[in-house]
């Protein structure tokens, strides 16, 4: 919402300055969202006529004019404007004036001729951003008056950010309303007299079939004898500093008196209408070209006015073309509506239709100000139209269906309750009283009745706000809260996010937030997700689909760092993934995941040690770090890992997640020439933290006992690992591996697996035939099981 | 005697003369092994008349002595300028870097949100989560913004499906929360949120902290200006920071407010950032309207709660000077080194 300084003067006088008032507007819940002068700082323009007009000797471009500034002698000044006549009146800038942009004007020749003053253009006075010429002004503008105040440049335009719920301020009374309820100043009446209708007339005839969507429906048919007059320059004035563009007469008050009183208006031109006019649902198969240009294809749902020959106008939204007023539109029937929010919400929005009427409609209009702005508007026309007549008022009404104003409890202990500090009931009182609000009964609990243009007070809580408000909210106490201690703390086999994130952190692993919604290659090159959920209304392609993988994000910051000359990138990823799969509730499965990527070499680059790409085991001993106890790593394939890097997490008898190496096929989709390493965990278990078990610390020496076992090539390590660990007496507490190897002394196909022993006694130390026999027990089953040999 | 102080000065300049043990271990058998000069000369004793034998004997074991301890004075000699040596062949240039595997950090986000969290967990609020594809009702119909409403334009909502949300704000959690738990409740829920909104100023996707406190007793607008304060006060470590409320409206809260802190950029002096007003608005709140608690089956009479809203990545530009949100989702590794 925004409007002029100067109009809102016009209702009330708060006796503060436009910056005191923006202040009292903001921190009484209307924010002003900018405050800015109507024109830039300049001085010494006013307003010239031109007396002569001659081409300037020595210019083919330029002409010499004498301009009366109303001092006893004309100014000669040389002009380069297309549009000079003689008899124009446009500003003029006298020596010594500053325009913006720092032009100061002087005294000078042009080409030899003597030039003492500049006409100017709108541009030139910074009034707009182009200009074809100089700023016409009106024939009857008082030659030598200040152009600041002839045009009221002084004036300031105010930007309310207006909340939804405060459509009574969506013209200038409510915004005075407020302003006199905020500071306590009188407001002045709307003051004009009515004009007489003449009954002989007539009226068109209206139906409302649609009552639920309109309630009242006020209309008159008004003549006008010169509906091409332009508009008043205090009008378009107006209209403009409120956001508006002027553009004919008619259209122009119905704008102005919307403005003004907040009722909006409709115009049509009389003689397109057919017969009876009907407010009613339109119906399938109809459609109405309306004014923006826009052919919509009619739904049941959208309210329209409709003649005999079909719809003319979407009801309180936009009007259609084919009744559209012009400035030749002599007859017009005005139409002042009471449509319901109900009746307008959302379709504005679906239509792609935004008006300033729909806008009002949709959050609420005082249903009170049909006639008031049918009367207002008449007068207007008349007078600036060179007079005309106008008919009766047509007033339909359903009263059951006008918006009921329900008397509501107001409990000043309730209301210091919310509040959380004391406030007088007699200030409570002056508040409301003030507000418009009629209260009944006595001081300790009252019946409200909110003003007809407040449809937003409908419970205790919303007078609560009111009095809040007004006492202002600064002037609330702050108050220390109070509440009874409690206890917050992880259970310490939890593990939290950032116990994670620290590991990662510590083996150089930054982490990243990526967006959710990926574009849908993405998912099906790293996924293999051919139906991935979709976005019915995504922003981009790019921002198509919902994740089904963390790795979509880790790979694009990849390539993105990658074009930043980043040579070694290791990144994590916490947040959700979304599977097709539907949950309890019908709405997707969103397990939370953590994901990371590690590309490029093990160290950052630094001396002393050789730079060597990263490899599996770099990443899955970082997964390791991570993981619940009890996990392990089982072979997989995964469409988009390499098939023979890369590996399944289980734990506690599921699939966890997975490490692996990017499949080769997809790196020059990437455009990568090597392969980046990837996992991706899902979050629960891997907040399983460990439990310390205890045992007294032996008194006896750990004993080693290393053995190499060679078998064939493939047989996995962790199966020989687990077989010697499942037979494996009490007394050996680990069994490590230590080396792989093949090469001279292992033949072909065949590699040797170098296994630490580790035995620990607890009651008395194993003899050294004891500790032969395990070792012999260990080679047997490795034999039995893989075909193992001792090396 | 001549002889023996002749042998002893010989002795002594050689054993000086030396610098290596092996040489010295040497030049000692000369002197004093089984065939060493001094050791002749104590054989030859036994030659000697009785009478000089004890003088004779006596001035030999002085020369030995003599001899003995200035062995032992150049062997810990040598030793020290052997361990001299070889301290000087190790030496290093210690200011070459130390071998490191790089450190990452937290995304300003996630630190940003950690702090909040901490913040509120000191005050004794709980952290909820909830999903991110929510439902229309949790989303909009349980907190008093039904299909239609004017609010809903404030929330541009990506659909997955009809009725199905990405979630325009942590509220929902709110509202899971309430079904589930018993009164009194003071929670925040934080988290990622969405809205179909991208320029300058918005990506369509961001994090908020909402915080919910709902009892029969010590909630209030009084107590909620106190509480924010607090939050506000401690979050950029100011202990004078200005606060104030202004009404604003949200559906779900009535009466509503909105929170500025003085620039702590400019400190209320006027910057770009708080675009010249000296107050920057930092988050909303309100008590919750009895609309969205009465549907809950909680009575507005006994119970009053109050509810807030704030956005993290805001946060997280005016308190490290970030200037422009984008950055934040670029995860560019120079921009993300820098919260080490």
């Amino acid at each position: 919402m925004k409007f002029s300084e100067a109009w809102l003067r016009t209702w009330i006088d708060p006796e503060l300055d436009a910056a005191e008032l923006a202040h009292v507007l903001t921190m009484g819940g209307l924010e002003v969202e900018a405050l800015s002068p109507c024109a830039p700082p300049f001085e010494q323009v006013v307003i010239g006529q031109i007396l002569t007009v001659e081409k300037h000797p020595q210019a083919d471009r330029l002409n010499c004019l004498r301009v009366d500034v109303g001092t006893s002698t004309p100014l000669p000044i040389v002009c380069g404007a297309p549009n000079v006549v003689v008899g124009m009146k446009a500003p003029c800038a006298l020596v010594g004036a500053i325009l913006p942009g720092d032009l100061t004007i002087k005294a000078a020749k042009v080409r030899g001729i003597e030039s003492q003053g500049m006409m100017c253009s709108a541009r030139e006075l910074g009034l707009s951003e182009e200009s074809d010429g100089l700023l016409a002004l009106a024939a009857h503008a008082p030659v030598g008056q200040s152009i600041r105040a002839w045009l009221d440049l002084d004036d300031r335009q105010f930007t309310l950010k207006l909340t939804p719920n405060r459509a009574d301020c969506l013209s200038m009374r409510g915004v005075a309303r407020e302003v006199a309820a905020l500071t306590q100043r009188p407001l002045s009446p709307l003051s004009f007299i009515p004009r007489k209708a003449n009954p002989e007339f007539g009226t068109r005839t209206v139906q409302i079939d649609a009552i639920e969507g309109c309630a009242r429906y006020c209309g008159r048919l008004v003549h006008l004898e010169q509906p091409d007059l332009p508009t008043p320059d205090w009008m378009v004035r107006r209209l403009e500093r409120a956001g508006l563009r002027a553009k004919a007469l008619v259209v122009d008050v119905t704008n102005y008196v919307m403005l003004e009183l907040g009722q909006p208006l409709h115009a049509f031109a009389d003689a397109a209408l057919t017969g009876n006019l009907n407010v009613r649902w339109a119906r399938e198969g109809e459609s109405l070209t309306v004014l923006s240009g826009q052919t919509v294809a009619l739904t049941a749902d959208l309210l329209v006015v409709a003649d005999e020959a079909g719809p003319q106008a979407l009801a309180g939204l936009m009007g259609g073309q084919n009744s559209a007023v012009s400035a030749q539109t002599q007859d017009v029937f005005l139409e002042a509506a009471w449509f319901s929010p109900m009746a307008l919400a959302g379709r504005a929005r679906r239509l792609g239709l935004a008006s300033e009427a729909a806008f009002r409609f949709e959050r609420g209009v005082d249903a009170s100000l049909t006639q008031e702005a049918l009367e207002r508007a008449t007068q207007l026309l008349l007078d600036c139209a060179g007079g005309g007549q106008a008919g009766p008022i047509l007033d339909l009404v359903y009263p059951e269906k006008m918006p009921q104003r329900l008397p509501v409890r107001v409990r000043p202990d309730r209301v210091r309750r919310l509040l959380g500090f004391e406030v007088a009931v007699e200030a409570m009182q002056q508040i409301l009283t003030r507000l418009g609000v009629c209260l009944e009964g006595n001081g300790a609990d009252w019946t409200a009745t909110a003003p007809t243009w407040r449809v937003d007070l409908e419970q205790e809580v919303d007078y609560v706000e009111e009095i809040a408000r007004c006492v202002g909210y600064d002037q609330i106490p702050m108050q220390v809260p109070k509440a009874p201690l409690r206890a917050l703390h992880l259970p310490e086999r939890q593990r939290s996010r950032q116990t994670v994130a620290q590991r990662l952190q510590a083996r150089g692993f930054q982490e990243v937030i990526t967006y959710s919604f990926v574009p849908a290659e993405g998912e099906q090159r790293l996924a293999m997700q051919p139906s991935p959920l979709a976005l019915l209304n995504p922003l981009s392609q790019d921002l198509a689909v919902m994740r089904s993988t963390l790795s979509v994000g880790l790979m694009e910051t990849l390539v993105f760092n990658l074009k930043r000359k980043q040579e070694q990138v290791r990144i994590f990823e916490w947040g959700r993934c979304f599977l097709p799969a539907r949950d309890t509730e019908g709405l997707c499965a969103q397990p939370v995941r953590l994901g990371g990527l590690w590309y490029g070499t093990r160290f950052p680059e630094q001396w002393g040690i050789k730079s060597e790409p990263a490899d599996f085991f770099d990443l899955k001993g970082v997964v390791e770090e991570l993981l619940p106890p009890g996990a392990s790593f089982v072979p997989t394939q995964h469409p988009a890992l390499h098939p023979g890097r890369s590996a399944e997490v289980h734990w506690d008898g599921q699939s966890i997640g997975w490490v692996g190496e990017l499949h080769p096929r997809l790196g020059p989709s990437f455009d990568l020439s090597r392969m980046p390493l990837l996992f991706e965990l899902e979050w629960v278990p891997l907040t399983r933290e460990a439990w310390p078990e205890y045992c007294p610390t032996p008194r006896f020496q750990p004993v080693r006992r290393d053995l190499a076992l060679v078998m064939e090539e493939g047989v996995p390590a962790m199966a020989v690992l687990d077989a010697l660990r499942a037979v494996a007496p009490k007394n050996v507490t680990d069994i490590l591996l230590f080396d792989v190897y093949q090469g001279a002394g292992v033949e072909e196909g065949r590699k040797s697996l170098a296994f630490c022993v580790k035995i620990q006694d607890t009651e008395r130390s194993s003899t050294e035939g004891e500790l032969e026999q395990i070792c012999q027990e260990l080679i047997r089953v490795a034999e039995q099981r893989f075909g193992a040999v001792l090396r | 005697m001549q002889v023996l102080m002749s042998l002893q000065e010989e002795a002594l300049a050689l054993f000086a003369r030396l610098d290596s043990p092996h040489a010295l271990e040497e030049a000692k058998a000369r002197y004093l092994g089984k065939t060493g000069a001094l050791t002749e000369h104590l054989k030859g004793l036994g030659a000697l008349p009785h009478e000089e034998r004890k003088s004779a004997g006596a001035a030999i074991n002085q020369v030995k002595g003599v001899l003995e301890k200035a062995l032992q004075q150049r062997r810990e000699a040598l030793v020290l300028a052997q361990q001299e040596r070889e301290l000087r062949a190790s030496v290093l240039d210690v200011t070459l870097p130390g071998r490191h595997h790089g450190r990452g950090a937290t995304h300003p986000v996630t630190r940003t949100l950690e702090r909040m969290e901490t913040l509120f967990r000191s005050l004794g609020f709980e952290v909820a989560e909830g999903p991110e594809v929510e439902s229309d009702d949790y989303n909009f119909t349980a907190l008093n913004i039904p299909a239609d409403h004017p609010a809903r334009a404030m929330h541009d909502t990506f659909y997955l499906a009809p009725g199905v949300v990405l979630r325009t704000h942590t509220s929902p959690v709110q509202v899971r929360y309430l079904k589930s738990h018993a009164l009194p409740v003071r929670i925040i829920a934080p988290g990622r949120v969405f809205r179909c909104d991208s320029d300058v100023t918005h990506t369509p996707m961001f994090h908020q902290v909402e915080g919910l406190w709902v009892a029969e007793e010590g909630v209030s607008l009084a107590a909620l200006k106190g509480l924010l304060s607090e939050f506000m006060r401690h979050f950029f470590e100011q202990e004078d920071l200005p606060t104030r409320f202004r009404p604003s409206f949200f559906p779900f809260t009535e009466p509503s407010a909105e929170m500025d802190v003085g620039c702590v950029i400019c400190q209320g002096h006027g910057c770009r950032v708080c675009s010249h007003t000296g107050w920057l608005e930092v988050l909303g709140c309100g008590l919750v309207h009895p609309n969205v608690l009465e549907p809950l089956g909680i009575d507005s009479e006994r119970y009053v709660g109050l509810a807030f809203g704030m956005g993290v990545e805001r946060l997280a530009m005016i308190r490290y000077g970030v200037d422009d949100l984008r950055t934040f989702y670029e995860n560019d590794l120079r921009f993300l080194k820098h919260f080490q």
